[in-house]
């Protein structure tokens, strides 16, 4: 077991021909991914990279059963890459691609939430989602993964990768990796990932992996207090960081006063989760956590 | 993006939002000649930098004749004004917006922003204006009224009236408030803000709603379809390495610490901001490279990072996915050889191709110190930077 995605996931690619998609599709293959197709307007019909090519998502869902993309069309259109999978019907739609304006991101979260409460979109902003030795949806390094009994939720790329190497270092391995992004608007949130892990035999510990801005940990904190028995080690990136300023991520910023470490971390040791100080520690914290 | 006061109230009056009438001035002659072309007997003028707190830091003085605007704006232009939101060095002041007074009967807090909890733009108002909006949060919560617009239908008429009647308006005032909220949200969407804040929104003497203040917050990644707005860009007011960075793709924030680093992904280059601290030092800046690193951006960012004379050591933190170790290694090397830097360096690799890159860096000659891990590589750049060789 696993969530979200397995090794029967099939999966098409959303701008499949493009420099990105074409070089993630041949990493996403060679993990052993059931890639079984891609899209990009105007190129139907022809074959890339083995696999056929569509005009059209609905195309494509139709000739080959996908229920998961990947998206990795640029900014400006993926908006519009991520509601034409949703009308299609794609049921998990993983998107890569960074810098989507704010205000397409409110759009197309009123019209998922309105009209496909069934499906489920990972990021914008995001490495993707992996359940190792199976499934590989994103652009996250493949190898340093293990499966295993750890699920992670993390608003960062390579500080999931952090996560990944201690928990495989650790010899816990990893049931699924979800990447939630970084924006301020996404899809799957910290309390929708935690249901599906709370949920999931094969996941016997979390990592969450949070960073300043917004208040989405405060609500994983409530969520886990009333609802999550398995243990959770969390760490909190940016208590350095200065007010006001962007730290790199759209969505990673002290504003007015609100979004600081400082309140993340207190409202996840008042929910009894094992804070990892240091992203040294989380291997550590988890697999003491797991053999007491 | 931060446009100044005089901008965003253009854009305000392009939305047939009342604003006073006003005019932007550089230099103390255009200021008396604006001054002259407004009449009255008064004028307010106002510094224009890119931050809040201008009126409690003398940002904002009243000339009470053409001479005296002359004298305040020459004591403006060129000088730096520091307020609770600038830092130490303050913010240039290139330009003044000169303005008739109002007479106030009352202030009021008007603004729209993405509210990230509810994944909406949420209408946030209280009738305690001309007051800092985290301050009235903090001490008087029930004085701020909010309501989240749905994007589908967009912004309704009986929102407005809540907020109104919240606010305690008369009827005349209501219906003003609600023509202003109806063109504020128009002007949200259309120019893809992220803030849009009038502080004070006042009722005049003569009972009009009047923006006296205004803050625009642009969304940079919607910037590439508002070249117009994109153009107000003003690197004077942002910090010169980050104006550099900016250039160069490179997401750099400069810091008051003497510990410089570079790491891929913006969460790890926040969590070694975080353990350098946890060891003991103060990190110099946040810098992230990016996923696409090539030897000459690793050039770039070290060049920024050595431009700050605060700088007494460096920590290089990559964990390679795309990014190989090795590359990363050759970026490092040739930076170090092409900027002769003395400073010590610290190397921190994990990932693809992580033990080509070490002997990369093992045999390259160079006093590069490596590390384990996170926690090692913090301590050892903290040592380094207290002269502490390992």
């Amino acid at each position: 077991m696993s969530i979200l995605v397995d090794a029967n996931t099939k999966v098409i690619c959303q701008g499949f021909t493009g420099k990105q998609g074409t070089f993630h599709s041949e990493q996403s293959l060679a993990y052993g991914t059931q890639l079984v197709g891609g899209v990009t307007p105007g190129r139907g019909g022809q074959n890339h990279l083995g696999l056929p090519v569509f005009d059209t998502v609905s195309e494509a869902v139709m000739a080959t059963d996908a229920i998961a993309t990947m998206i990795y069309v640029p900014a400006a259109f993926a908006a519009d890459a991520i509601l034409e999978a949703a009308a299609s019907g794609i049921k998990i739609i993983v998107c890569i691609t960074e810098g989507i304006p704010v205000l397409d991101m409110l759009k197309v979260k009123a019209s998922l939430t309105a009209y496909y409460p069934g499906v489920r979109l990972i990021g914008p902003n995001c490495p993707g989602i992996i359940t190792p030795g199976g499934c590989k949806i994103g652009i996250m390094p493949g190898f340093i993964h293990q499966p295993g009994r750890i699920g992670i939720v993390s608003r960062s790329g390579t500080l999931t990768y952090e996560a990944v190497h201690q928990t495989t270092l650790n010899n816990l391995g990893q049931s699924t990796c979800i990447g939630i992004g970084g924006d301020p608007i996404q899809g799957m949130n910290f309390v929708d990932c935690l249901e599906l892990f709370q949920q999931d035999p094969q996941t016997e510990g979390i990592v969450m992996v949070g960073e300043i801005g917004g208040t989405a940990e405060e609500e994983a904190a409530q969520y886990i207090k009333s609802r999550v028995t398995k243990p959770v080690v969390a760490y909190i990136a940016g208590t350095t960081a200065p007010p006001g300023k962007r730290m790199g991520h759209a969505g990673a910023i002290i504003a007015g006063g609100k979004g600081t470490a400082a309140e993340k971390w207190a409202a996840l040791e008042a929910a009894s989760v094992i804070l990892a100080r240091s992203p040294t520690e989380i291997g550590s914290r988890m697999l003491a956590c797991l053999n007491a | 993006m931060n446009i100044h006061e005089y901008q965003a109230k253009q854009i305000l009056n392009q939305y047939n939002i009342p604003i006073p009438l006003g005019y932007h001035a550089t230099n103390a002659q255009e200021a008396q000649q604006q001054a002259q072309q407004l009449g009255g007997e008064a004028w307010m003028i106002k510094a224009q930098v890119h931050a809040g707190g201008r009126g409690k830091a003398g940002g904002i003085k009243k000339a009470n004749n053409l001479n005296e605007v002359m004298e305040i704006t020459n004591n403006f232009i060129g000088t730096s004004l520091v307020t609770h939101q600038t830092g130490g060095r303050g913010k240039p002041i290139n330009g003044v917006l000169v303005e008739n007074p109002t007479a106030i009967k009352s202030e009021l807090y008007l603004s729209l922003v993405v509210d990230r909890s509810k994944q909406r733009i949420a209408v946030i108002a209280s009738a305690a204006g001309g007051m800092d909006i985290e301050t009235v949060a903090a001490q008087t919560p029930e004085k701020i009224v909010s309501q989240t617009i749905d994007p589908i239908v967009g912004i309704q008429a009986y929102q407005c009236r809540d907020i109104a009647f919240a606010l305690g308006l008369a009827a005349e005032q209501r219906q003003q408030l609600t023509q202003i909220l109806f063109n504020l949200y128009r002007l949200f969407l259309d120019n893809d803000l992220s803030l849009v804040e009038i502080n004070p929104l006042i009722i005049t003497d003569q009972g009009q709603l009047l923006a006296l203040d205004a803050k625009i917050n642009l969304d940079d990644n919607a910037l590439y379809r508002h070249s117009e707005l994109a153009a107000l860009y003003d690197p004077s007011q942002e910090d010169e390495k980050e104006h550099k960075a900016r250039q160069f793709d490179l997401n750099y924030v400069a810091l008051d610490g003497d510990i410089a680093c570079m790491v891929n992904g913006a969460g790890l280059a926040m969590a070694t901001m975080d353990v350098i601290q946890r060891q003991g030092g103060e990190p110099a800046n946040f810098l992230d490279v990016g996923g696409g690193t090539t030897a000459e951006r690793v050039t770039e960012a070290f060049k920024i990072i050595l431009s700050d004379s605060k700088v007494k050591a460096i920590l290089v933190n990559i964990f390679g996915g795309i990014v190989r170790c090795d590359l990363i290694a050759e970026g490092v090397i040739h930076a170090i050889k092409q900027t002769h830097t003395q400073l010590p360096v610290v190397v921190r690799l994990e990932g693809t191709h992580v033990d080509k890159g070490k002997a990369l860096l093992q045999t390259s000659g160079l006093a590069v110190i490596t590390a384990n891990d996170l926690d090692d590589a913090a301590q050892k750049v903290v040592n380094a930077a207290k002269g502490m060789m390992p």
